[in-house]
């Protein structure tokens, strides 16, 4: 089902819903994510191996209740600083974490798209996160008894991608670094994924990664909806900015004013573009 | 070669330590500019893996993120992270595994996850990655961080990744498949595990620092081997090819790009 992504937001994030929006650096939905904060969406459990500048945005603005992750940091250049601050001053509301390595949150994505209840791995070893998180337990192999970690399922109520092209009867095509985003689409209830453009047709693609349109719920046609991220063949990934984050995000009234005047100011990411296209000119 | 500065002469003894044909697992920062040092000198085969799934990759321009288009661009091939982590670390297909942290204690094992108490934590670091399970498979394990007695501790706040647990074979015992860390680089030079403890000695020092330097940096009371070795200034290949390596890297990452308008 083809769908304006304010739409897609509104009829399938709920308050409350637990809500994976994946891609590893590589196509981040930060157009999605940008609608879910503008819709004032609440005590979300947001789930991503990597929170990245998207998460930041969403926790800073108070949308989540919960965070399921296994690396939170602005990747080479340091601290999320609102993440941060929501986890040492609980700031602006508490931060429940579960926190995992990425091998054990990539165990615990495909055990959810495989429907089974938990991931298995040789993992977990000698390290005090399975002290802090009941979520990472041990099981013994029934066949050798080898002591092995285990982690449940993961299985978002919704899943946001964002993708180069679909086609109209909502094939969805990716290429470039995917890390667990397949994974992490086939594991969810709903799947909404939105993507640069929308074709007629899809060249046949063997090999490459392909949602098949009965597992997509909607598709979003979103030119741009993964920047300041990047789309492999589309646009680069803006270090730049992802540097400049680390000082717009530093301090609590400078993150407020950036985010009023660049998320909530435009009514979409169109707009959201164009404002910071005049910002650089 | 006195105009060379701390960071790059431990990049440069951090390549060093890397063989041509390796498998190299590689994370941000300075491993990976050791790493690509490496292979841009004297280990052109050497095959370097990101943990966002690129395998082979030959960047020309280091990364800032460990998923920039670069690494997809110049990879012999990406495949997907759960890939990576289960088919290639966990079986055993990684020869050397390359970590950062804030906090090291004697027997090499990491924090890189909270200062303070995890559930009240002064400073909130951004966690584990893919670091413990590097940590446990990798065959070999190199550490490089920078000395302080805030980085170097007597005891973690948090074990993110195991090293070699309380030593004297404690890590082989718990079944930890692969070697530990065999080489700590820092910025008055090397430490490795003694044979029998596995506690980590002083082996090496930069030529300009000394015993002294190095113990002031550490903060629990350093083992010294009987024999340190003086590690070799940069060459001038090595500085030259650094340099270049950082200066394309610093313009890459400065470049305007365009609003996907």
């Amino acid at each position: 089902m083809l769908l304006p992504l304010a739409d897609a937001i509104e009829r399938f994030v709920t308050d409350g819903a637990s809500v994976a929006l994946e891609g590893f650096t590589h196509l981040i939905p930060f157009a999605a994510g940008h609608e879910i904060i503008r819709q004032r969406r609440r005590e979300l459990h947001l789930i991503r191996m990597t929170p990245d500048i998207i998460y930041d945005q969403m926790i800073g603005m108070g949308c989540a209740r919960k965070l399921t992750f296994s690396w939170g940091g602005n990747p080479g250049v340091g601290s999320l600083h609102r993440l941060r601050d929501a986890v040492e001053h609980q700031w602006p509301r508490p931060l429940e974490l579960d926190e995992h390595s990425h091998a054990g949150m990539a165990a615990a994505f495909c055990a959810g798209a495989a429907r089974l209840p938990f991931g298995a791995l040789r993992g977990y070893l000698g390290t005090d996160l399975p002290a802090h998180n009941p979520n990472i337990r041990r099981v013994a192999c029934p066949f050798t008894g080898e002591m092995l970690a285990a982690v449940p399922a993961l299985n978002p109520d919704v899943t946001i991608l964002h993708a180069q092209r679909a086609d109209r009867a909502g094939n969805v095509a990716i290429h470039g670094i995917v890390g667990a985003a397949r994974e992490a689409a086939l594991a969810a209830k709903t799947l909404i994924v939105t993507v640069e453009e929308i074709v007629d047709t899809l060249p046949p693609a063997m090999n490459a990664i392909m949602l098949p349109h009965w597992v997509v719920s909607a598709v979003v046609e979103c030119r741009g909806g993964a920047y300041p991220s990047y789309a492999q063949g589309c646009y680069a990934r803006d270090n730049a900015f992802y540097r400049q984050w680390d000082s717009l995000a530093r301090e609590r009234t400078d993150f407020l004013a950036w985010m009023d005047e660049h998320v909530l100011g435009n009514t979409d990411h169109h707009a959201f573009l164009t404002g910071l296209q005049q910002d650089v000119a | 070669m006195s105009t060379c500065t701390r960071d790059e002469w431990m990049t440069v003894a951090a390549a060093r330590l890397l063989h041509d044909h390796s498998v190299c697992f590689v994370g941000i920062g300075l491993p990976s500019a050791a790493c690509n040092l490496a292979r841009l000198t004297h280990a052109p085969e050497i095959v370097l893996i990101y943990e966002s799934g690129t395998i082979g990759t030959r960047p020309d321009v280091l990364p800032l993120s460990i998923g920039d288009s670069e690494l997809a661009e110049t990879a012999a091939c990406v495949v997907t992270l759960p890939e990576i982590f289960s088919c290639y670390l966990q079986a055993g297909r990684v020869d050397i595994g390359f970590l950062g942290a804030a906090q090291i204690d004697r027997h090499g094992n990491l924090n890189s996850t909270v200062i303070g108490p995890y559930d009240a934590p002064q400073t909130r670091l951004p966690g584990a990655g893919g670091a413990p399970e590097i940590a446990l498979h990798a065959r070999q394990v190199f550490v490089m961080l920078k000395a302080s007695r805030r980085s170097f501790v007597e005891r973690l706040d948090f074990r993110t990744s195991a090293g070699y647990l309380d030593g004297h074979g404690a890590r082989a015992r718990s079944g930890a498949p692969g070697g530990g860390p065999r080489a700590v680089i820092t910025d008055f030079g090397m430490l490795t595990p003694h044979p029998q403890s596995e506690e980590l000695q002083l082996t090496a020092l930069f030529a300009d620092a000394s015993v002294d330097e190095a113990r002031a940096a550490v903060g629990w009371p350093l083992l010294v081997a009987d024999r340190i070795d003086t590690i070799a200034p940069p060459s001038a290949h090595e500085h030259a090819t650094l340099r270049a390596l950082n200066t394309r890297t610093r313009e890459a990452h400065a470049r305007p790009v365009r609003i996907p308008l």
